[in-house]
């Protein structure tokens, strides 16, 4: 009785998926039906590493990059995932972008870049959070302005703001405070 | 074993990680000069910023997200070690005049960093003068200097932990620093400017903070 059930049950507990016909024609390498499966599920398209696209690339789900894009890249409302082999020379939009390969072009994101360790970007950004991690690289201009919105310009002194948290047991004090003045 | 017998043979492991030693890493140092220039960025709105040094996320995220500030990020550093590597050290002074395609007086701000402790004077002048070229009038420069010779070639990450206090992180450099820059030394490099501030730390580093006159 019990393995009767298990038989139609599908593997990840979820309903099945009807079968599609639509798989993403830029899916360069084609894994396993049960792994392109998994991806249809999820809403996210992978650009494979064996495939080149030069042009526009538009969309309206998250995508993953891992092959080489020239052109321009348009996923307004979605992530955009630039993958460890993935190569773009393109301008691009999205809600948000996370690098882990090498884009060249400008980035313009509306909620946060962030460029992974090993990930580079040369070209300017444009977005109102920005993350680069040690060993990232990056060469260009990064503005976080949001559109209309002024932005906070703290007075310096007034109230200080750590942008990272100073180690415990490394005291400032001790290090070398109390610069002596003698210029003029 | 339960869950907090676990937990107790984990802290006693002899090469579970000590809260001191992982943060013994990099040393936090004294600023005196980071507050002031602070002050001179955001007398504008919407100040551009100009940074020579390898890119720091937090320090991005600083300038941009307390201060409002357009970063641009352009790392002397790696072109220093990119020209030693390549035998082409010759070409640098060169190289750097063309460097900046930035507009004259585009800049409010420009964080030097240690950049000319590691360069020969002809590259110094070269990127001193553009430099020159590029801050507005009243825009403001902050350098640091060092006063006595360190040893080996390390370069150093300054990471900002508040406006008092920076982080050092070394990492390897293609080159040493280069003989110590005397005071006047430095004066003739940015002849067009004015020493607005400058403070002898006790890391025997010299923090120096330059506006151009109006």
């Amino acid at each position: 009785m019990w393995k009767r059930d298990e038989a139609v049950r599908p593997a990840s507990g979820q309903p099945t998926a009807a079968p599609q016909p639509h798989v993403p024609a830029s899916a360069g390498a084609p894994g396993p039906r049960s792994e392109s499966t998994r991806s249809m599920e999820k809403d996210i398209v992978n650009i494979g590493k064996s495939v080149v696209i030069k042009g526009e690339l538009n969309g309206s789900e998250d995508l993953t990059i891992e092959g080489h894009v020239e052109g321009t890249i348009q996923l307004r409302d979605h992530v955009l995932t630039i993958g460890p082999n993935g190569r773009i020379k393109a301008q691009v939009f999205a809600k948000s972008v996370i690098v882990l390969g090498e884009v060249t072009g400008n980035v313009t994101a509306s909620d946060k870049v962030d460029i992974r360790d090993n990930g580079s970007v040369d070209g300017d950004i444009v977005s109102p959070r920005v993350a680069i991690a040690e060993g990232a690289h990056f060469r260009g201009a990064v503005d976080m302005q949001r559109k209309g919105v002024a932005p906070a310009q703290p007075k310096p002194g007034t109230a200080p703001q750590p942008a990272a948290a100073a180690p415990q047991g490394a005291a400032p004090a001790a290090a070398a405070p109390a610069g002596q003045r003698v210029g003029a | 074993m339960g869950l907090l017998d676990r937990i107790a043979l984990r802290k006693g492991e002899p090469d579970a990680p000590d809260a001191a030693t992982a943060v013994a890493v990099d040393p936090v140092f004294a600023t005196k000069a980071l507050r002031k220039f602070l002050t001179c960025l955001t007398s504008r709105e919407s100040p551009v910023l100009l940074d020579l040094g390898p890119v720091v996320g937090s320090n991005v995220s600083f300038f941009g997200e307390q201060f409002g500030c357009k970063i641009l990020v352009e790392d002397i550093f790696s072109d220093l070690d990119r020209h030693i590597r390549d035998a082409k050290i010759a070409e640098l002074p060169a190289f750097l005049t063309s460097r900046f395609s930035h507009l004259s007086g585009a800049v409010d701000g420009i964080l030097c960093w240690d950049i000319f402790d590691y360069l020969q004077r002809p590259a110094a002048q070269a990127l001193a003068d553009q430099l020159t070229r590029v801050l507005r009038p009243e825009g403001a420069l902050l350098g640091f200097f060092g006063t006595a010779p360190a040893p080996g070639a390390r370069y150093t990450k300054y990471i900002i932990v508040d406006e008092i206090h920076l982080k050092y992180r070394s990492y390897a450099a293609a080159r040493a620093r280069q003989p110590v820059l005397l005071n006047r030394d430095i004066i003739r490099l940015f002849s067009s400017l004015r020493v607005s501030d400058s403070f002898l730390l006790k890391n025997n580093l010299r923090e120096i903070l330059f506006r151009k006159p109006a």
